[in-house]
């Protein structure tokens, strides 16, 4: 599993991965906000958890079909598959691989494209708790979206209307925590549900995805 | 028990839905017709609704089977899953665009209703957003059915999806109630309850909702049997190319 995660890994940062592009986007979306609604600094505050949280949210999707595809059509899936390691652990790795080079590098960018939106000084903490607790969840999702969707030649328009109304627990409980920790009032609900969204997507999805990687291989 | 499964047989299935489906329609139409007119025609306009109470005869029962079309796709799926009844399958296949269809009656006849009532179209109350959000699912699924050439595979991608698009639909529908508390009333149907509409709109509203449901066990019934033949072609097309 070790070898797999750190291949997935060193194929994401080399050039030509996807390990600079969710970030890009990221940055690009949090940049152009501002231009749209107009330059009100009150109005960006109030706004900023939901765009930040909605910008991570895009950014995560725009590299899911690397998860599967490539490996998927040079003919790797299938030796994963008959390896020894269970389809389950390959599906783990591979969404953890994924956090690891887009979701994580959100959560510390979060923070810096806060102070672009003019979030409030109490909010920085909950945005990068909220991020890196609800990200995960974002990754092994789509995880199972990609896994879905592999066969299907340019599937990923398909991905993502399939992927984007799983996202809506997680985009309403994060962007929930953060407004709340602008309002200065308690956000430990929210950041329960949060992690609960994740641990429960964590331990019953990659059943999920293996089945669908199977009927996919089959 | 095994007289349920009997009908796994496309054969069998499409004998007795055939058998089945012009008394299923008819009385669909009569329901309808009967709860519509009775509806529309002969109750009184509602004290502080007007007019505007009516539109419940269409509103209600579409967005019930709206929900139940999601529930039967989930069982059927899991008969799929579980059994590999191809019959099953298809008739959540089948299902799936009716549902849909559903969900935008019960959006739109909604939204007609809130103009006057709320004074708008569209609110993010929780209920409207979980019934958009349910019409993603419909979409998505319906979306992956078509996006797959291999008939089983496809089958066996849609039902897991509908099995884990059932956890989040749910999840989803508590999150909403959590994220804005809501301008649409509460259940005004229980069985249980005191605070029910009157008897007056009660009675043709349960005609109406007996008429959808006939309504969507015909359509259902016919769609499966379609896709039945439509798969039964396909397989003869391509027997005779062999030759």
């Amino acid at each position: 599993m070790r070898a797999l995660l750190l291949r997935d890994l060193r194929l994401a940062m080399r050039a030509g991965g996807g390990f600079g592009l969710a970030m890009a986007f990221f940055l690009i979306v949090v940049v152009l906000v501002p231009f749209a609604v107009g330059p009100r600094a009150d109005l960006h505050s109030a706004i900023a958890p939901g765009v930040l949280w909605l910008g991570a949210l895009l950014a995560c999707l725009l590299s899911l079909d690397r998860i599967f595809a490539l490996d998927w059509e040079d003919g790797t899936l299938d030796l994963l598959a008959t390896a020894p390691l269970p389809l389950e652990t390959v599906v783990i790795a591979k969404a953890l691989a994924h956090w690891l080079t887009t979701g994580l590098p959100l959560v510390l960018l979060a923070p810096v494209l806060g102070i672009l939106l003019n979030l409030a000084p109490e909010a920085y903490g909950a945005l990068t708790l909220s991020l890196l607790v609800g990200t995960p969840a974002l990754s092994v999702i789509g995880a199972f979206g990609a896994a879905l969707t592999v066969g299907v030649k340019r599937g990923g328009l398909l991905l993502s209307l399939l992927v984007l109304p799983l996202y809506v627990p997680s985009l309403i409980f994060g962007a929930d925590m953060v407004r709340r920790a602008v309002q200065q009032s308690a956000f430990t609900t929210p950041l329960l549900l949060l992690a609960g969204i994740t641990c429960g997507a964590i331990a019953l999805l990659p059943f999920a995805s293996a089945a669908v990687l199977r009927v996919n291989l089959r | 028990m095994n007289a349920i499964w009997q009908y796994a047989n496309p054969k069998k299935f499409i004998d007795t839905s055939e058998r089945l489906l012009p008394w299923v329609a008819g009385l669909a139409a009569l329901c309808l017709g009967v709860g519509l007119v009775w509806g529309y025609f002969l109750t009184p306009d509602a004290e502080r609704f007007g007019a505007t109470v009516k539109i419940i005869y269409l509103h209600v029962p579409a967005a019930m089977m709206a929900i139940s079309a999601w529930f039967m796709m989930l069982v059927a799926s899991l008969i799929w899953i579980i059994r590999r009844h191809h019959v099953s399958a298809l008739a959540a296949r089948a299902a799936a665009p009716v549902g849909a269809v559903m969900t935008v009656i019960g959006l739109v006849t909604g939204a007609i209703w809130g103009q006057p009532m709320w004074g708008t179209w569209w609110a993010w109350d929780p209920r409207l957003t979980s019934f958009l959000i349910l019409f993603l699912f419909y979409l998505g699924y319906i979306a992956l059915w078509a996006a797959i050439e291999d008939d089983d595979s496809a089958a066996d991608l849609t039902s897991i999806l509908c099995l884990v698009g059932s956890v989040f639909a749910v999840l989803s529908r508590y999150a909403v109630n959590f994220w804005n508390q809501g301008l649409h009333q509460g259940a005004s149907l229980s069985l249980d309850k005191e605070e029910n509409v009157a008897d007056v709109f009660y009675i043709p509203l349960l005609v109406c909702i007996a008429g959808f449901v006939l309504l969507f066990l015909a359509l259902v019934l016919m769609r499966t049997g379609t896709e039945i033949r439509a798969r039964r072609m396909r397989v003869l097309l391509a027997r005779e190319r062999m030759k």
